[in-house]
């Protein structure tokens, strides 16, 4: 078994270290990169992984607590402190692990033919297994220092692939943003665990394993229950970073700088699902803390809805299904902040699905239109890509939350615990959400694929469907955003619950059974039907106004034009954090650490000053040197008198 | 009587009047003559030591010293004259090659 689990994350690796061989012999042009190599290795090595899950999965189907691997190998260990890589194979990241292999590797067969024009194609492959191996590595780590390599493992491969076409500054600059962006939320992670780390320490807890590894802090959450709350924060901030909240969610939308594939695979399915996933896994922790939990069920409704309201009015594709992200992300957290752990898993899976699979299409449409982003000038492609354009639609009624699509029965579960566990203005922001989120879908599906085509006519000759390697994740990714959802059908569905089942007992303290019980399936019936009947003639407006009378949305627009703006601004806070952070910091570093300390002090001081001081020195001595021959014989006898005199005496 | 402390006396008091010589005077050609002064005052010091232990090795030295002296006199003289072919002067105060 343990053999199994060390192998699962090396396959995407070694496929990194394969491509990146190949990418590096061809880097010179001197040879045709070999292609069919390239993807077989690229593909193939994903897929392998995404088999050997499945086979852990057969594996390790009975047992409930998960299975610990023992340490493979020590990786620090001093003193008192150890880091051991040992992998933590359960439920919880058994279903991560089948997320990322399985849609990671869909999307690895459709940049085959989505990157096949592209100069660094073995490149971009070595990147993106060694970003299937972090990702792998973060979920399937046992303790926390080991799924931080895999957090900043997955962080680097993002910087990589967001800026992979780095002769453009912007892009690069992108990749930078979302660099440097995620250190503050990493800063937050570190200071988490050094927290945890001291006071396991001084409560005089010893293990072998590390005292960081998960098992261990779960087995002494009593001994943690005094700072909780501060680690729990602390851990959150790291999560923030990661996953796009507020406040740090500037970096995702930059992020669609990279190609598209990536936004699909990085951007959307799994990296930024990081925070959701490192939360669940440390549930016990923050099942402490109250004020934890408030908090990170606050900030996800919040982000939900305010990243829902800046998609109602963008223009760029690939935006529109960013901040989509960042607003599904903030479901997520809510659900983790109401207790509602498994329900976040889940809408989590679901996730993956569709917005891999309307990112897929994007690209598809990107792909097709030779680059063009901007949706006014789309429209009408419902007939030129029906392949595409079904898959969207698809992915469109999932994210909307249409029964029976995948969508509905993972948002409904937030919504429902929401509401039970009594958080009811939380459960009206995620409402009204839901609402935006059918605004902003179906406006995006009428102006690209309905109606009538608004395209240059250049770009309009190439107008093409995408190649099989494309479509056929697409078709994949569409079936599951209809039928990812039925392995959670709700018993008031007559359906068995099986997810929230399987998840249960990894999360004893989730009360999602009790809830159910008290609340009735009445209820939990009622609350389906209300959001459903809503988001439905949400998105159906919307539609018939965009694909009809687009005027009145143009006069809506008008009317409301300051608001408009400001939304289309994305409330302007780049430009405050532009203002208040980065041009505080630049002017720091411009006044007092170049112009003062680097100019005078280290240039002037230091390096000039020393040198000013031997010269001085230099001169001072020159001035013994009249060449006058009797000088230097008066200094010689002055010298030999005082020596003598020195015997003498 | 005379002693060996006169001598030596007199060795020192020449010594001294040559020392003076090389640091104060400009003419270069009174400052070799100087210089044979020093030289002499320490000939007279070993001839004397020499005499007055029964030994001959200051003799000897003495008259190392008288060859060297010559031999120096040729070279300082030779030097002193080329300098003169080219700057006109023999007055050290306008010599300041040296200066750094």
């Amino acid at each position: 078994m343990a053999a199994f689990v060390a192998l699962l994350p090396l396959l995407p690796l070694l496929g990194a270290f394969l491509n990146g061989i190949v990418a590096v012999l061809c880097r010179s042009g001197l040879r045709e990169v070999p292609k069919a190599l390239v993807s077989l290795i690229g593909v193939g090595l994903p897929l392998g992984a995404f088999g050997l899950t499945l086979l852990l999965f057969s594996l390790a189907k009975n047992p409930a607590e998960g299975i610990s691997t023992a340490p493979l190998w020590t990786w620090i260990a001093f003193d008192d402190f150890a880091a051991h890589v040992a992998f933590k194979v359960d439920r919880l990241s058994l279903t991560l692990s089948l997320v990322v292999t399985g849609v990671g590797s869909l999307i690895h067969l459709y940049s085959v033919g989505y990157m096949s024009h592209d100069k660094g194609f073995a490149r971009y492959f070595s990147y993106l297994n060694l970003f299937l191996f972090s990702m792998l590595v973060l979920v399937l780590a046992g303790n926390l220092p080991l799924m931080f390599v895999g957090w900043e493992g997955v962080g680097l491969c993002s910087y990589l692939l967001i800026g992979f076409w780095f002769e453009d500054p912007a892009k690069a600059y992108a990749g930078k943003k979302a660099f440097i962006v995620n250190r503050i939320g990493d800063l937050g992670f570190l200071l988490g665990m050094f927290v945890l780390y001291t006071v396991l320490v001084k409560k005089g807890v010893a293990s072998p394993h590390g005292l960081l590894s998960f098992d261990i802090l779960q087995q002494y959450r009593t001994e943690l229950s005094g700072v909780a709350t501060l680690a729990c924060l602390l851990l959150f901030t790291g999560a923030v970073g990661k996953s796009a909240q507020i406040p740090l969610y500037v970096w995702l939308p930059d992020a669609m700088a990279g190609p598209t594939p990536v936004s699909a695979l990085i951007h959307a399915a799994t990296m930024v699902t990081a925070g959701i996933y490192m939360i669940a896994r440390l549930h016990f922790l923050y099942t402490l803390s109250p004020v934890a939990m408030e908090v990170v069920a606050v900030i996800g409704a919040s982000t939900a809805f305010f990243a829902a309201t800046i998609g109602l009015v963008q223009r760029d594709i690939k935006k529109v299904l960013a901040y989509s992200t960042v607003s599904q992300l903030g479901y997520m957290f809510l659900a983790l902040g109401v207790g509602a752990f498994s329900a976040a898993i889940f809408h989590l899976v679901t996730h993956a699905f569709f917005k891999a699979c309307l990112f897929l299409g994007s690209g598809s449409v990107i792909h097709a239109l030779s680059g063009e982003q901007d949706i006014w000038k789309m429209g009408g492609l419902r007939k030129r890509m029906p392949v595409t354009f079904a898959t969207f639609f698809m992915a469109t009624l999932a994210i909307v939350g249409l029964f029976p699509f995948a969508g509905f029965f993972s948002k409904d579960a937030i919504l429902f615990q929401t509401f039970a566990t009594n958080h009811k203005i939380l459960w009206g922001v995620g409402f009204v959400t839901a609402g935006l989120t059918a605004f902003y879908m179906s406006r995006l599906l009428t102006v690209v694929f309905l109606g009538s085509n608004r395209t240059e006519k250049e770009k309009l000759a190439h107008l093409h469907e995408s190649p099989l390697s494309m479509t056929i994740p697409l078709i994949l990714l569409g079936l599951l955003s209809l039928g990812g959802g039925w392995m959670a059908i709700p018993e008031a569905l007559h359906g068995g619950d099986h997810f929230f089942k399987w998840l249960a007992p990894l999360f004893p303290y989730e009360h999602f059974f009790d809830l159910l019980e008290a609340a009735g399936h009445g209820l939990e019936l009622l609350f389906s039907v209300v959001t459903l009947l809503w988001v439905f003639h949400l998105g159906l407006i919307t539609m018939i106004l965009y694909a009809q009378k687009p005027a009145i949305m143009d006069r809506l627009a008008g009317r409301f034009r300051r608001l408009h703006k400001i939304l289309e601004e994305k409330y302007y806070l780049d430009e405050i954090y532009n203002f208040l952070v980065v041009r505080s910091i630049e002017s720091f570093s411009r006044v007092v650490l170049w112009r003062f300390h680097d100019e005078k002090v280290v240039d002037g001081l230091l390096v000039h000053g020393s040198a000013e001081t031997v010269g001085l020195m230099g001169r001072t001595l020159n001035l013994l040197q009249t060449g006058v021959v009797q000088n230097y014989a008066l200094f010689f006898i002055v010298g030999v008198i005082f020596l003598i005199a020195c015997v003498i005496l | 009587m005379i002693t060996l402390g006169h001598y030596v006396m007199l060795s020192a008091l020449l010594f001294i009047i040559g020392v003076a010589g090389v640091l104060t005077r400009r003419n270069a050609i009174v400052i070799l003559m100087s210089i044979e002064l020093m030289l002499n005052a320490s000939n007279l010091a070993f001839v004397a030591f020499s005499r007055f232990h029964g030994l001959l090795e200051g003799q000897v030295i003495s008259f190392f010293v008288i060859a060297l002296a010559a031999a120096e006199a040729t070279v300082g003289l030779a030097i002193v004259v080329a300098i003169f072919r080219k700057q006109g002067t023999i007055d050290l105060g306008h010599f300041k090659f040296l200066r750094g």
